[in-house]
């Protein structure tokens, strides 16, 4: 038994060993400006993806063979003082294991279908360093063992996610977009933030294994410290970073802007894994979520809210990636409404199958045209369109109405860029304009105008 | 002789001013930076080893004065360096060297080299300082060379002489009524015009205009020199905190907590690239200040620890923004410039030093973030929630600004842009010290941890001098928590 959990540990270090080296490779080799050549840096990521793989799959093994379902790797302290630690843990639990073997095995396919579609592309390079990236967050946040941890990750994921949005970055769109993912996740992230403080503060410990018992997830309490009132603060704190990052409304405008990175990792990362992020925090805090009702109806709204606006969207969307990404959306709502629902393994279920489905889906997406035709030549004729549905029987105002609502996709942007990005910058250009006229007024020269503001590129969620 | 007897410290306050000298007979610029560049490595040699003396703890008996030092000269120990100040020296000489050696050709003939080794010397007197009189000198001659600049450069200087003179003034009359107070917790003739002074220093809102004035009209070296070493929050910890009552603290973290926020805000909106920086190093040098204010140890330890990542960060940030102001003039953000292709390393630079300044994971940045919010949250939750929400501003107004500058066209030139070789190697080694800082922080933060702690300490010490038995801010804790085994 011993040895079985000794060999679950080396295992556990081996899969957070993988991705670290993919980073520090790529990583050191663009910092020293020195780039691999193609062919190394696709076999790099083919090694690092299979050897994760095995090493994840033979940790399930192991703890299918063992009947240990809650392997802690402790890597120790990163800092301790005397107030103060940051531990440094890693768990494998029936949580944590699904993800990791499902983040190995997509991003492997991702990365050997890359090697190919990014063939002598300018950016094949910065295109595998940012991946590199996603999956050690993703790694990271998976299997953390603790909340500060967890932000690591989650901070990785955001930040490559943002830059791979704008890969295309001799163009403007692609870039304005990343920025504005970069936008919801920094507020995603503040929230997640402070969330994790909050939670050190109520119960002294930012361990998954002290806050949320010791008990493997699903069946985790909170621990006796929190009261409710507590766990509905931290809570609506985690469910505004899960939103954020699953693009729950009023934030799933991000969502289309990210199409505009490379089909690849648009399929795994948006697609499939950085979307079901928030879904999975708040599985890993549903304890939290146990405790206040009135937390897990807010959950279960956001959740069906979301599904229906994206089902309503994505009918009327006229390209097939943003066609497939408000169908992605549709099911991340349905789970996080599962989650809210108090379900454990169905949620969980629900994670994987949609994120392999869509994956094969947006691999296929740039060959849908020639899909469809192969489907017809093989039946022998024209494909019958199908909907209308339930649609067709309301009176026409309302068809149009609500055709006009999912073409304008809720308006959420613009509707938060009034309520909150403009009022905000126009507060700052008064002061700047205002700061500008005392300098000048203090060295004793002729008043000067506000630097125009009129630029190309404006801060996110503003209009350009 | 051994390591341990020869006056290092000296040596380094030495060296640039005996280089300075010599360097301003100099006629030939591109020679001028060579010597300029040799004896500001030397100098930053000297203050490693001065550093590594300081904390090394030896058996040797300690001889004082010490043989070499200025003490034998002034009969007192004028300058010498306690755990506060130990890393803050090389760190200081750090920054002047990397600045000086990516001063480009095309830089060379507006940046007085002399001028810059001179103010190392004195920034470096300034740190190794505990003398309160000692260091209000040093801050105003630190101040003469920005002016003599901004005068040969025929900028108006009388925005930057009027916050400067009013500092300098504020300081000598706050110190003068502290030193009739003696050692307790100073009253409000004392400690209003000292905090005063520091604020003006420090930049905080609203009188911080001086330093946008001071990056739009100086040379970028030399506004970058003058404020990267933070000598206003120095100056908050030597002469501020120890004798501080409650309000003088609270004011000082209340306004350090709206500039902060502030300077976010405004970092978001700038077109100017100057104008950018000058907000962004604002708001992370007022969250420094926010951090000393909650007294807490680990809030304390989270503000000595962002100090370095901040002086680190920002240097790096700022040398990269220089390094292509010096190919382009002054580099405005109204339009993309689509920069990447031409010189990727630079751009994988900017991104780097731009995040561990803002505390991303895996740098230097980081673990002070964490630190500095948790000790605010646990003084003041709302604190900790401002100062979450000014580190994301900065984080959105940094990608922002990287990606107008490398991104969203293509750049045509017919002349290679990329990085010169001293560029590269020195913001390679700004980035490695973020990351292996980030990645290693034990020790570092161990270190800023037990000069927080005599902080308290100290605190504690001017509490029991204080008439009416009453215990300023942070006292009581830090005799509950930290102090009382």
């Amino acid at each position: 038994m011993l040895g079985s959990l000794a060999a679950a540990e080396w295992l556990g270090r081996l899969i957070l060993a993988a991705p670290l080296a993919l980073v520090a490779i790529t990583g050191l080799a663009h910092l020293w400006d020195r780039k691999l050549s193609e062919t190394a840096t696709a076999r790099l990521v083919e090694a690092v993806n299979v050897f994760g793989l095995a090493a994840s799959l033979s940790l399930l093994g192991l703890m299918l063979w063992s009947g240990n379902t809650h392997v802690t790797v402790d890597l120790g302290n990163w800092v301790n003082i005397e107030h103060f630690h940051f531990h440094f843990k890693l768990i494998f639990d029936r949580l944590s294991i699904p993800f990791v073997v499902l983040t190995f095995a997509l991003c492997g396919t991702i990365g050997a279908f890359c090697e190919r579609y990014l063939h002598r592309e300018a950016g094949f390079h910065r295109f595998f360093m940012m991946y590199a990236l996603f999956v050690l967050g993703m790694i990271l946040t998976a299997s953390a063992g603790t909340i500060e941890t967890l932000f690591a990750g989650w901070e990785f994921v955001g930040l490559s996610s943002a830059f791979l949005v704008a890969f295309y970055h001799e163009r403007p769109s692609p870039v304005r977009n990343g920025l504005h993912v970069w936008a919801v996740y920094r507020i995603s992230d503040a929230a997640l933030l402070i969330a994790a403080v909050a939670l050190h503060h109520l119960t002294g410990e930012g361990d998954f294994d002290q806050l949320l018992s010791v008990h493997s997830w699903p069946d985790g309490e909170v621990a006796q410290k929190v009261t409710e009132q507590q766990a509905l603060l931290v809570g609506l704190l985690l469910w505004l970073a899960a939103s954020g990052k699953s693009a729950l409304i009023p934030f799933s405008g991000w969502l289309p802007r990210a199409m505009e990175g490379p089909t690849p990792s648009s399929a795994v990362f948006y697609g499939a894994l950085s979307v079901h992020l928030g879904a999975f925090l708040l599985m890993r805090f549903s304890p939290l979520l146990a405790l206040s009702p009135l937390l897990s109806g807010i959950v279960i709204c956001s959740g069906l809210a979301t599904a229906i606006f994206a089902a309503m969207v994505g009918r009327v969307q006229t390209d097939i990636k943003c066609a497939l990404i408000y169908a992605s959306l549709t099911q991340v709502g349905l789970i996080i409404a599962e989650i809210g629902m108090g379900w454990d393994y169905i949620p969980l279920v629900h994670v994987i199958g949609h994120a392999c489905l869509r994956t094969l889906q947006f691999l296929r997406a740039p060959s849908v045209l020639l899909d469809s035709s192969a489907l017809e030549n093989a039946v022998g004729r024209t494909l019958v369109k199908t909907g209308g549905g339930w649609s067709t029987r309301l009176p026409l105002s309302w068809q149009h109405r609500l055709y006009a609502y999912a073409l304008d996709r809720g308006g959420w942007d613009a509707w938060l860029n009034r309520l909150l990005v403009a009022p905000v910058l126009i507060f700052f250009r008064t002061c700047d304009g205002w700061e500008r006229r005392w300098t000048n007024w203090l060295n004793g020269l002729a008043t000067r105008p506000a630097a125009s503001h009129t630029h190309h590129i404006s801060p996110p969620g503003e209009t350009p | 002789m051994t390591l341990f007897s020869i006056p290092w410290l000296e040596l380094t306050l030495l060296l640039p001013i005996i280089g300075a000298t010599f360097i301003g007979r100099l006629r030939e610029p591109y020679r001028a930076r060579q010597w300029a560049c040799g004896l500001s490595g030397m100098a930053l040699i000297c203050a490693q080893l001065a550093w590594f003396v300081t904390v090394t703890p030896t058996d040797a008996p300690i001889v004082e004065p010490r043989p070499g030092s200025l003490s034998q000269f002034f009969g007192v120990e004028v300058f010498e360096l306690d755990d506060l100040s130990a890393p803050l020296f090389p760190l200081t000489a750090l920054i002047y060297f990397v600045t000086l050696l990516v001063t480009l050709r095309t830089k060379m003939r507006r940046f007085s080299f002399a001028a810059a080794l001179c103010s190392l010397s004195i920034t470096l007197a300034t740190i190794a300082c505990r003398n309160h009189w000692g260091i209000i000198g040093l801050l105003a001659g630190g101040m003469v060379l920005p002016y003599v600049e901004l005068r040969a450069r025929r900028q108006p200087v009388r925005g930057f002489v009027l916050h400067m003179g009013l500092c300098i003034g504020l300081l000598v009359l706050g110190q003068f009524f502290a030193d009739r107070e003696g050692h307790r917790v100073h009253s409000l003739w004392a400690m209003a015009p000292l905090l005063g002074g520091v604020l003006i220093r420090s930049g905080i809102v609203p009188v911080h205009t001086w330093l946008t004035d001071l990056f739009e009209r100086a040379s970028f070296g030399t506004a970058l020199l003058f404020v990267t070493p933070l000598l206003g929050t120095y100056a908050a910890v030597r002469l501020v905190v120890p004798h501080a009552p409650d309000w003088a603290l609270r004011s000082l973290g209340l306004v350090s907590l709206v500039t902060a926020v502030y300077a976010s805000g405004m970092a978001l909106v700038q077109v100017e690239a100057r104008r950018f920086f000058c907000f962004l190093f604002l708001s992370h040098a007022s969250l420094v200040l926010v951090g000393l204010e909650t007294l807490s140890a680990i809030g304390l330890t989270g503000a000595l620890c962002l100090w370095i990542s901040v002086g680190l960060g920002l240097t790096g940030f700022g040398l990269t923004l220089r390094a292509l102001e010096s190919r382009y003039g002054p580099i405005r953000f109204d339009d993309f410039q689509g920069l990447y292709d031409h010189m990727p390393s630079l751009a994988v630079y900017y991104v780097l030093t731009g995040l561990a300044c803002v505390g991303f994971p895996g740098t230097l940045g980081f673990i002070s973030t964490e630190l500095l919010v948790d000790g605010a949250v646990e003084t003041y939750p709302l604190t900790g929630v401002a100062v979450v929400i000014a580190g994301a501003l900065n984080g959105i107004a940094i990608l922002r600004t990287y990606f107008i500058l490398f991104t969203g066209t293509r750049h045509r030139s017919s002349i290679p842009l990329g990085s010169r070789e001293r560029e590269r190697y020195a913001v390679l080694l700004m980035a490695m010290l973020i990351l292996l800082g980030g990645l290693f922080p034990q020790p570092g933060v161990a270190s800023r941890h037990r000069v927080a702690l005599q902080l308290l300490e100290e605190r504690v010490r001017t509490a029991g001098d204080k008439p009416h038995g009453e215990k300023p801010h942070g006292v009581a804790r830090a005799e509950r928590e930290t102090l009382v085994p």
